[in-house]
């Protein structure tokens, strides 16, 4: 069972308490987008077999959502960070490269 | 190729059984074939096949990273049905269901068809209405269903509980020509066929890169070097994010684990399909005796093919409660499988952005049931280059054009 520790409550919570909410820092596209831009950031996504940036809610503890680092084809958990920040913060991309050297995802690698 | 037959038995038995062939080859790669699929599960095998028996398309090879159908194919829960909402995926389905009738005859492979029946049980009013809609939504579709009573539930499977306290059975979606297949002999009796019509199957080879020019697919490269190919077909199901990557576009599926578990083979006791979509189970009995149950996907992405404990928890738990004669059962092995999902939980079949290259993934939790009628509607798109009737709906540009077949609203959970 996977354990996050939530960032704002600091509460090692287990799975059961808390709720999936999909591929973080999404670049959003609105009224004016072309089509393809549109689709892209409702439908399309990164699915990564290795280093994954995630959504989670803090569902059945403090409500709060915030970011997990994830490695999807190991279940390792690299860190958990503010739901406030655009991209990881430098201590989780450290933590990263140093068990995944080499790592990209996007243009936060 | 040797026809399997019961004179053959007899034939082979004058030899101790010494003279059997191998079922299929294992060819080393030849460095050009017409079409490569990517993925021999069931679909890719069954693509290469009807693009040999339809479209006379034979300078074909399968190329699987691991082993012929070790992935989801050997998997699944093995129910076959037909009974959707939506028009696209009633026609794919049930041409799918109809090619199973006579599959082992075709094939000359015994894939143990067994359309035993599966009903869908109704425990919440809004079930009832539900299934109520797709009943008659399956009559215009030409697809044989209808909405039983309670009582009849209790009548073809004795062992439900009907009137459970949280639980209780209010009716059902009957379709009585759905049923289970063995699903290994699927992918083996498609394999062997596509050996004997001259197709290489080329296992433990992993497709590490695509090559393109102008826009155009060129060829593979793989752990065993290059392959070069005209036409491209990726049929890898919870990979076809990775495969997509490499050919340059991006895809919207999420990949996530499946699990599902088998009981301690008992006698003989339930010969139907039972899914109860409200309690997230589905279950039957296969024919050495075990029951064998599906259960829910984890909601995060994840390529590890085992779930989370808690779901199997949940879905036993549920399932006591219907089922009551389980609560006594141990549980043999448990498993899991790396789904497709969609965002309208319908398959993708469709021209890539890459040129001669086609994409067959998204069935997601209920890809098993379709391999005949996927391969079909599949083999059609690369041979012509452009959709049929079957595939036309699941094109990638529905996502673009707001086009969704939407079966999660349609069917709950399971499919």
């Amino acid at each position: 069972m996977l354990v996050l520790t939530c960032p704002y409550c600091g509460v090692a919570a287990e799975e059961t308490e808390l709720h999936a909410g999909g591929e973080a820092h999404l670049k959003r596209f609105g009224p004016g987008a072309s089509d393809e831009d549109f689709t892209g950031y409702l439908f399309g996504r990164e699915n990564p077999k290795g280093v994954h940036f995630e959504r989670w809610l803090h569902a059945n503890g403090c409500g709060k959502w915030f970011h997990a680092a994830r490695c999807t084809a190991t279940l390792e958990l690299f860190g958990t960070y503010s739901a406030q920040l655009t991209e990881p913060p430098e201590p989780i991309r450290k933590a990263i490269s140093a068990k995944r050297p080499g790592w990209r995802w996007r243009e936060f690698s | 190729m040797k026809r399997y037959s019961a004179f053959a038995v007899a034939r082979e038995a004058m030899t101790y059984h010494q003279g059997w062939e191998r079922a299929w080859r294992s060819p080393e790669p030849r460095d050009a074939y017409e079409v490569i699929v990517i993925g021999a599960g069931g679909h890719g095998l069954a693509t290469a096949y009807y693009l040999g028996r339809e479209h006379g398309i034979k300078n074909v090879a399968v190329i699987e990273k691991g082993w012929l159908g070790g992935g989801n194919t050997g998997r699944n829960t093995t129910i076959i049905r037909s009974n959707y909402l939506q028009d696209p995926s009633a026609a794919i389905y049930e041409k799918a269901r109809a090619l199973y009738e006579d599959l082992s005859q075709d094939l000359n492979y015994n894939i143990m068809f067994s359309p035993r029946g599966v009903m869908m049980v109704a425990q919440t009013h809004h079930e009832v209405r539900g299934y109520q809609r797709t009943a008659h939504a399956n009559a215009l579709q030409g697809v044989t269903t209808e909405f039983i009573t309670p009582e009849r539930v209790k009548e073809l499977c004795p062992i439900i509980e009907i009137n459970g306290p949280r639980y209780p059975v209010l009716g059902a979606l009957w379709q009585a020509r759905g049923g289970t297949a063995r699903h290994d002999a699927v992918a083996w009796g498609y394999a062997r066929k596509c050996s004997d019509m001259g197709m290489d199957i080329i296992q433990k080879t992993e497709v590490t890169g695509i090559r393109q020019k102008n826009g155009v697919v060129t060829g593979v490269e793989t752990s065993r070097g290059p392959i070069n190919c005209k036409k491209l077909c990726i049929v890898v199901a919870g990979h076809s994010s990775q495969l997509a990557e490499m050919a340059g576009f991006r895809l919207p599926i999420e990949s996530v684990a499946l699990q599902a578990l088998v009981s301690e083979p008992i006698k003989p006791c339930m010969d139907v399909v039972v899914m109860a979509n409200t309690v997230h189970g589905y279950l039957s009995q296969s024919d050495k005796g075990e029951m064998v149950i599906g259960g829910g996907t984890d909601g995060f992405n994840n390529y590890t093919q085992r779930g989370s404990f808690h779901h199997i928890e949940e879905t036993v738990r549920a399932l006591t409660e219907t089922f009551p004669m389980l609560a006594r059962l141990k549980m043999l092995r448990q498993w899991g499988g790396i789904v497709d999902m969609t965002g309208d939980r319908s398959p993708i079949l469709s021209t890539t952005p890459l040129g001669n290259t086609f994409v067959n993934c998204g069935w997601g939790t209920g890809g098993f049931k379709a391999i005949p009628g996927s391969g079909f509607a599949m083999a059609e798109l690369v041979a012509r280059g452009e959709p049929g009737p079957l595939a036309a709906a699941f094109s990638l540009g529905r996502f673009t054009e707001g086009r969704f077949i939407d079966e999660s609203v349609a069917a709950g959970v399971a499919h």
